[in-house]
């Protein structure tokens, strides 16, 4: 009995690792750009581990990386990844069905639901003739390897960081435009799949009124603010 | 920069990403959500992408050389990649290596 378990749940495993190898390629880089950034800012080394561990949020440790930098307020952070991570909050809406039979892993799931994740978990499913707790195998592997390439690619980051420090002549300046890349490489992503204007517009409007009236310190936070309140006076024209 | 300080951020961010991932599965239950938090969830990625993007370019100075010549030309060439062959790190390194060039030669 033991024994067919433990072959079982392998067969859910080797299903979540062949799953998962297009976001081990995109979360190691990806966290050890994250890594490197984090340390080249001036940040201490061991906080890169520690936020992809308990933050595990790409963007928002990106983000993160300037503010912490610059000594930005607690509260402002804290409302900065509300606005940033909003979109989680209705990740989980596609998942009630599948999470509700899955006692013991599902606060870890639910903690672990990163763009990817979502992606992968809601697309996909166990292998065929999975039952319940091979299917809730299934899910937590997924979680889990994806975190392990994450904080994988943080580690080696950071200590490229750290390493790069010691090696004289080693010039990074520019190396954070990566970041500035991300997020037009995101913006890409998301031209394609929301074709209609009225976001953007309404996004750049409320950015221009925010640098304009506020300055380049407050832009962030006010433009996502005065974004939502455009986003809600088109309720009429929008689907 | 003291680790109080940093620790203390970083559960803040921690906590309010772990209450946004759980808020569906505390509130609605099977149930669907309410329809204004789905209309104002479906467009927030788009407008929350190109402040993103506009807030990087926020400190450019485009009244002196180089007229912020290295960070709009190696966005575009960043949005052009993708656009074309739609691999995220060809982009981004793409991008990355054009401007470390740029922001040294001109």
């Amino acid at each position: 009995m033991e024994r067919e378990s433990i072959r079982s749940n392998g067969r859910s495993w080797a299903a979540a690792l062949k799953a998962t190898v297009p976001v081990l390629l995109g979360y190691t880089t990806l966290g050890a750009a994250f890594g490197l950034l984090l340390v080249n800012a001036g940040l201490p080394f061991w906080l890169a581990p520690l936020m992809s561990l308990v933050l595990y949020a790409g963007a928002a440790q990106f983000m993160a990386i300037g503010l912490l930098a610059s000594g930005a307020g607690v509260l402002e952070m804290a409302l900065l990844v509300l606005a940033l991570n909003a979109r989680h909050a209705v990740y989980g809406l596609s998942l009630l069905g599948r999470f509700e039979p899955c006692k013991r892993w599902r606060p870890y799931l639910v903690f672990g639901l990163t763009d990817e994740t979502y992606g992968l978990l809601s697309t996909l499913d166990a292998p065929e003739g999975s039952d319940e707790a091979q299917r809730e195998a299934f899910y937590a592997a997924v979680t889990l390897l994806n975190q392990a390439y994450w904080n994988l690619g943080t580690l080696a980051g950071a200590l490229a960081g750290v390493a790069a420090k010691g090696i004289a002549g080693f010039d990074a300046a520019g190396l954070d435009f990566a970041l500035t890349a991300l997020f037009v490489v995101l913006l890409v992503e998301q031209l394609r799949s929301m074709r209609r204007p009225e976001p953007y517009l309404v996004a750049f409007a409320a950015a221009a009124l925010a640098f304009l009236a506020l300055g380049p310190e407050r832009l962030l936070l006010a433009a996502i603010l005065l974004s939502v309140a455009g986003i809600l006076a088109l309720r009429r024209r929008l689907p | 920069m003291s680790s109080a300080y940093l620790v203390g951020a970083v559960v803040a961010m921690a906590a309010v990403t772990y209450f946004l991932r759980a808020l569906p599965f505390l509130f609605f239950g099977r149930r669907e959500p309410p329809a204004l938090v789905a209309y104002v969830a479906r467009y927030l990625p788009p407008v929350i992408m190109t402040i993103l993007v506009l807030n990087s370019f926020k400190g450019l100075k485009l009244d002196r050389a180089p007229w912020g010549l290295p960070e709009l030309a190696s966005a575009a060439l960043v949005a052009a990649l993708h656009a074309w062959k739609r691999n995220a790190l060809v982009s981004i390194i793409g991008g990355t290596a054009l401007y470390m060039a740029l922001i040294r030669l001109l």
